[in-house]
């Protein structure tokens, strides 16, 4: 445990474990806070913890792609959602009735037991770690030949998703 | 088993990603504002991009794939959070609350 190579280990297991951490706390204040920008601080933290994880996963650049995409533009969007759209009496959430909370708990109890049972008994054909595992420049090269469908499908959705939402905004306008 | 030498097993990921999903499903149940709600699915996604990516590293062969489907899964996010948010503006300004219960009133 004294040669550098362990030191390095060490210390990489215990960031793993704080992004881990940072993932789960993050979500939990996602779900149980009451005023929504906590909530969607909370959320921006479970972002960074799994960006983490996709850095631990060998691909740089997800990890990048999701700091910039979700914490940059999404979390960002909703913080700018709920200033426009809340006043500030009105940014806490009352829970709703307990039946519907504990059936909701129950739920998503059972949904959470039968994958952490399905990914702890299932045996997966595990190939061998690559040299040079996922780098951008093989992301780029598949992006563009064996995966160009999704690459041209994704520029559609987001193109008609800007103009649908243009749309939608701009309906409520006309009404007034 | 090593606390320290969990980033190297797949199962690991597996649980992760399945608690995520399971937060953001709780999360749908509960919330009573459309943001809310918006938020918790943005836990969904996420869960589930855990997951694809960690099989891309471990099991695919190509290990790319991964990486592909996380990126698709994130522009499939975006425009999601985009358009959801417009209909939120568009709800607001209708109804002027942002909670699940005011456009119930439309039903008879």
């Amino acid at each position: 445990m004294t040669t550098p190579g362990s030191a390095q280990d060490a210390l990489a297991g215990v960031l793993f474990l704080v992004f881990a951490l940072a993932a789960l706390f993050g979500a939990g204040v996602a779900v149980g806070a009451r005023r929504l920008v906590r909530a969607v601080a909370g959320l921006a933290l479970s972002f960074l913890g799994v960006a983490g994880l996709y850095y631990f996963l060998s691909s740089p650049f997800v990890a990048f792609m999701q700091v910039l995409i979700y914490i940059g533009a999404v979390c960002v969007t909703i913080v700018f959602a709920v200033m426009l759209a809340d006043t500030s009496e009105a940014a806490s959430e009352s829970p709703k009735g307990k039946l519907l909370t504990l059936t909701g708990a129950v739920c998503s109890a059972g949904v959470a037991a039968a994958l952490l049972f399905a990914a702890s008994t299932a045996q997966w054909h595990q190939q061998p770690a690559q040299p040079a595992p996922g780098t951008l420049e093989r992301v780029g090269v598949s992006l563009l030949t064996t995966y160009s469908m999704s690459f041209e499908l994704i520029s559609v959705v987001l193109l008609v998703a800007m103009l649908g939402s243009l749309v939608l905004a701009r309906r409520g306008r006309d009404r007034q | 088993m090593n606390l320290l030498g969990l980033s190297q097993h797949l199962e690991t990921y597996l649980v992760l990603g399945a608690l995520l999903f399971a937060f953001g499903l709780y999360g749908m149940a509960l919330r009573r504002t459309f943001i809310g709600m918006l938020i918790s699915s943005e836990l969904i996604l996420c869960g589930a991009s855990v997951n694809f990516m960690a099989f891309g590293r471990f099991v695919a062969p190509d290990q790319t794939t991964g990486q592909i489907v996380a990126l698709f899964v994130m522009a499939i996010a975006a425009a999601e959070a985009a358009i959801a948010l417009s209909i939120i503006i568009a709800v607001y300004r209708d109804f002027r609350s942002i909670e699940t219960d005011a456009p119930a009133d439309l039903k008879g």
